[in-house]
C-alpha cells in the first residue's frame, strides 16, 4: 500500500515510538505520584512540553496537553465563550468540523456567528472582515491551513485586526504544524490548536497553546493537571511521543518541506496532463504536501475505492467529515459546483513518500481515467 | 534504569500489560490509519476499534453500541454529568456523595456556582452510604444521581445495584464512576440498571489517555466533543492504539477476574493483618465495609504519612497518601474526613493498592520493612 493520505493521519515515526516505549513499559508512573516513578513521568511530560512549545515558538507554560486536535479546538472555543457574556464570533468558512461543532452549539446559547466568505481559491475575504469587525466580535477563529485544499490563511493579519478591536483569536494549526513554520506570537493567536497524529506522533494526544493572560473555562475540571486547565491523568507515553514528533518536525522542517514541494510539483505536472482535471485553490498559497483535484465526469468516492484496490490510499476529502455522500463543505464554500465537488480527490504526501510513489500513483490514475 | 521495586499504587495507575503493549505496537506500526478513511489502511484501523469495543462491552455485560470511547475517566465523568443535565431539561438538582473523585467534585462545585443544586450524601465511619439517605434526597427536580462504585482511597463499595434501581424507580438518571471497580469485581450491566458508567484504561493495565463511557441503549447523551466519530457521541480521530489496548485489557481482566479477585484479596488481607499486628496504633479505614479486594487505607495514628512514604520509596516500595490526583501532600483527604477521621489522622494515612501482578513476596517485603520505618519515624517525630 502506498499511503498518500497524510492529512487524515500519519504513520508513527520509528524514533517517536522508541521515545514512547519506556513509558509504556517500566516507566508507567502517574505523573502526580510523589515517588520516583511518578517524578520520572513528570519530568518526561515537562520535556515534551518544551519540545511542543519550541515547534510553535511558544513558552512551555503556554502548552496544555489534550486528547487531540478536536479537544484543543473545543477547549479554545467553548473555553473562550463560557468565560464571558455571549456576543459575536467571527469564523472562517472552511473550518474543520471540530471548530464548526462548538460554533453550532454556541449559536444555540446566545452567540452570533459571522462567517468570513472565501474566494474561489479558498482565501478569506479581507473586505468582509473589516465589515464584521465593526460588530466588535468577542473572538475570531481561523484555521492556519485547510485540511482538504491545503490553503494557507493569512492568520496574522486577522489576528492583528481582531486584537486591535479587543477581541481574542483562536488559530487551528492542526494541519499546518510540522508542514510550514508556525509561530504562536507572530500569528496573533491567543490560543492555537495542535494534534500529534498529523505530525508522525501517536493518536490520542494534542495540545492547546494558551496565552495565560486569556480567561479560558476548562472543559475537564479537577485534578489540577495542566495548571488547572485540563483535568485527567496525563497520557504520559502519548505526550512523550508528541514531544519527540514535535522535536523532529522542527529539526527536519526545511528538509521535509522542500522535498514535499518537489514531489508535489512532479505530481501536479503529471496531473495537469489529464483531461478535465482541475486543481482546487491552485493559485492560493498551499501546504507543500497537499493537492486536491477534481476530475470532470468521475465520482471521487469511486475513484478512491478503485485506487485503494490498486494499492493507493488517498481520500475524497476530509476523513473527519466522512460518512455522508455530501459534497465537501470546504469546496462548496469556495463556490465549486456540486458535481465538481463530488469528483474531488485529495492527495496528501508524507515525508517518507518517494518519486516512485508519485509516478506509480500517476500511472494508476491514468489507467483509471484514460 | 529498571528500578526494581514493589509497586503498590495501582489505584493511581497500573503497569501496562505486555499483551496491551503488543497490541498498541501493532496499531502504531501497521494499523496506523484513520478509522474514518475509506481505504484499506483506514479499514484496518477501524477493525481494531470494533474489536476493542466488543471486548469492553463484554467485560461489562453491555452491547458494543453502548460503549463510547473517551480520553479517560475524567472525560467520561464530565460527559455523563453534563450530558445528563442536558437531557433532563428543567431539572436542576444532582445527588452525589462526599467521597467522590476530586475531579467530579470540582465539576459539581463549578455547576453549583452556576446555580445547580447539589446534595452531597454523607458516609458513615466505615465509608458506607445509607440508602435511606439517598431515598430521602431524591426530588422531582433531581436530574441525576452520580455515585462512585468503588472508592479510590479506601476501596469501599457503594451499593450501586440498589441505588441505581432506586433512581430508576423514580425516573431519575443514574451515573456511576466505576473507574476503581472495573476489572476488580464482576460487573454485569444487564443486572444493574445504571444509565451511564465511566471507566479508565490506565487503572486496569491499559495505557493512559483512553477510557470508555457506557451509555445505555436509548439514552441520547450529547457529546462533549463534536464530530461524527463514536456515532456522534464523541468527535475526534479515534485513539486506535489506546482503544485496541483497552479492549485487550478488558479481555485479560475478564479472564483473570475469578482467580485474581480472590488471590489479590488474600494478599491484601495478609498485608493488613500483619501490619495491624506489628504496628501499634495502626488501623484500616473502612475495614468493616465491603471493599474491593485490592485496596488498603492504613492509618498510622497521628504519625505523618509523608516521611513514611519517603522512606518507603527509598526502600523501593511505592505507595501513596490518599489520591494521587490531590497529592499536593498537605491537604487531608476529603474521603477520610467524611468518614469522621480527624485532619491529623487523615494526614497519617497510607494507601496500598495491589494488582494482579502483585506477588506474595512483595507483600512480605512491605510487612518486613514498614514496621521498622514507622518505628524510626515515631522516634524522629518524638
Amino acid at each position: 500500500m502506498i499511503y498518500l493520505d497524510h492529512n487524515a493521519t500519519t504513520p508513527l515515526d520509528e524514533r517517536v515510538l522508541e521515545a514512547m516505549l519506556p513509558y509504556l513499559g517500566a516507566f508507567y508512573g502517574n505523573a502526580s505520584g510523589l515517588y520516583r516513578l511518578g517524578r520520572l513521568s513528570r519530568s518526561a511530560v515537562d520535556t515534551a512540553r518544551e519540545q511542543v512549545a519550541a515547534l510553535v515558538g511558544a513558552r512551555p507554560a503556554e502548552v496544555t496537553f489534550t486528547s487531540g486536535g478536536t479537544e484543543a479546538n473545543n477547549l479554545a472555543l467553548k473555553g473562550l465563550a463560557f468565560s464571558q457574556l455571549p456576543g459575536l464570533i467571527v469564523s472562517g468558512a472552511t473550518e474543520h468540523p471540530s471548530v464548526m461543532g462548538p460554533l453550532r452549539l454556541l449559536s444555540t446559547c446566545g452567540w452570533r456567528v459571522e462567517t468570513l466568505p472565501v474566494d474561489r481559491d479558498g482565501r478569506p475575504d479581507a473586505a468582509f472582515l473589516d465589515d464584521v469587525l465593526g460588530g466588535a466580535p468577542r473572538f475570531a477563529t481561523l484555521m492556519l491551513a485547510n485540511n482538504e485544499t491545503g490553503v494557507i490563511h493569512d492568520v496574522a493579519s486577522v489576528g492583528e485586526k481582531i486584537r486591535e478591536r479587543g477581541g481574542f483569536f483562536h488559530v487551528d494549526a492542526v494541519q499546518a504544524a510540522g508542514k510550514i513554520p508556525v509561530d504562536f506570537k507572530a500569528s496573533g493567536a491567543h490560543t492555537l490548536g495542535l494534534s500529534a497524529h498529523k505530525i508522525y506522533g501517536p493518536k490520542g494526544v494534542g495540545a492547546l497553546i494558551v496565552d495565560r493572560a486569556v480567561p479560558i473555562e476548562p472543559l475537564l475540571h479537577g485534578g489540577g493537571q495542566e495548571q488547572g486547565l485540563r483535568g485527567g491523568t496525563e497520557n504520559v507515553a502519548g505526550i512523550v511521543g508528541f514531544g519527540k514528533a514535535a522535536e523532529l518536525a522542527l529539526a527536519e522542517l526545511d528538509e521535509r518541506s522542500s522535498r514535499l514541494m518537489a514531489l508535489r510539483a512532479r505530481l501536479e505536472a503529471g496531473l495537469s496532463k489529464l483531461p478535465g482535471l482541475t486543481i482546487f485553490a491552485e493559485r492560493a498559497e498551499r501546504l507543500p504536501n497537499t493537492v486536491q483535484f477534481g476530475l470532470s465526469g468521475y465520482a471521487g468516492e469511486t475513484l478512491v475505492m478503485s485506487l485503494d484496490r490498486k494499492g493507493f490510499a488517498v481520500s475524497s476529502g476530509s476523513a473527519c467529515a466522512s460518512g455522508g455522500g455530501e459534497p465537501s463543505p470546504v469546496l462548496t464554500a469556495m463556490g465549486v459546483g456540486e458535481e465538481a465537488a463530488q469528483s474531488a480527490i485529495r492527495v496528501s504526501l508524507g515525508k517518507d513518500n518517494t518519486e516512485t510513489d508519485v509516478e506509480r500513483f500517476l500511472e494508476a490514475l491514468r489507467a483509471l481515467v484514460l | 534504569m529498571s528500578d526494581v521495586s514493589v509497586y503498590l499504587d495501582n489505584n493511581a495507575t497500573t503497569a501496562v500489560a505486555p499483551e496491551c503493549v503488543a497490541t498498541m505496537l501493532r496499531c502504531l506500526q501497521e494499523h496506523y490509519g484513520n478509522p474514518s478513511s475509506k481505504h484499506r489502511t483506514g479499514e484496518a484501523a477501524k477493525r481494531e476499534t470494533l474489536d476493542g469495543r466488543a471486548r469492553v462491552a463484554a467485560l461489562l455485560g453491555a452491547t458494543p453500541p453502548e460503549i463510547v470511547f473517551t480520553s479517560g475517566g475524567t472525560e467520561g465523568n464530565h460527559q455523563a454529568i453534563l450530558g445528563a443535565l442536558a437531557i433532563a431539561p428543567g431539572r436542576r438538582h444532582i445527588v452525589t456523595s462526599r467521597v467522590e473523585h476530586p475531579a467530579t467534585l470540582a465539576l459539581l462545585r463549578h455547576l453549583e456556582a452556576q446555580g445547580l443544586r447539589v446534595t452531597y450524601l454523607p458516609v458513615d465511619g466505615q465509608g458506607r452510604l445509607d440508602l435511606d439517605d439517598l431515598k430521602a434526597s431524591l426530588t422531582d427536580d433531581t436530574a441525576l444521581v452520580s455515585l462512585m462504585w468503588a472508592n479510590n482511597e479506601t476501596g469501599v463499595l457503594f451499593p450501586i445495584a440498589e441505588a441505581s434501581a432506586m433512581a430508576a424507580a423514580r425516573g431519575i438518571l443514574f451515573h456511576t464512576d466505576a473507574v476503581q471497580a472495573v476489572g476488580k469485581l464482576p460487573i454485569d450491566l444487564r443486572e444493574v440498571p445504571v444509565d451511564f458508567l465511566s471507566l479508565s484504561g490506565h487503572k486496569l493495565h491499559a495505557p493512559k489517555g483512553v477510557g470508555a463511557l457506557f451509555v445505555r441503549k436509548g439514552r441520547k447523551l450529547p457529546p462533549l466533543l463534536f464530530g461524527h466519530q463514536e456515532r456522534g457521541r464523541r468527535g475526534s480521530t479515534e485513539n486506535v492504539p489506546g482503544i485496541a489496548a483497552l479492549g485487550v485489557a478488558a479481555e485479560l481482566a475478564a479472564t483473570a477476574l475469578a482467580d485474581s479477585e480472590i488471590r489479590i484479596a488474600r494478599l491484601r488481607d495478609r498485608l493488613e493483618s500483619e501490619l495491624l499486628a506489628r504496628i501499634p496504633g495502626a488501623a484500616v479505614n473502612g475495614r468493616g465495609a465491603e471493599r474491593v479486594g485490592s485496596t488498603t487505607s492504613l492509618g498510622l495514628g497521628e504519625l505523618e504519612a509523608e516521611p513514611v512514604l519517603d522512606k518507603l520509596d527509598r526502600a523501593g516500595i511505592r505507595a501513596s497518601a490518599g489520591a494521587a490526583c490531590t497529592a499536593s501532600g498537605t491537604e487531608p483527604s476529603h474521603v477520610l474526613l467524611a468518614m469522621g477521621l480527624s485532619p491529623e489522622a487523615a494526614l497519617g494515612t497510607i494507601r496500598f493498592s495491589l494488582s494482579r501482578y502483585t506477588t506474595a513476596a512483595e507483600i512480605e517485603r512491605v510487612v518486613q520493612v514498614l514496621p521498622e520505618i514507622v518505628r524510626t519515624c515515631v522516634a524522629e517525630a518524638a
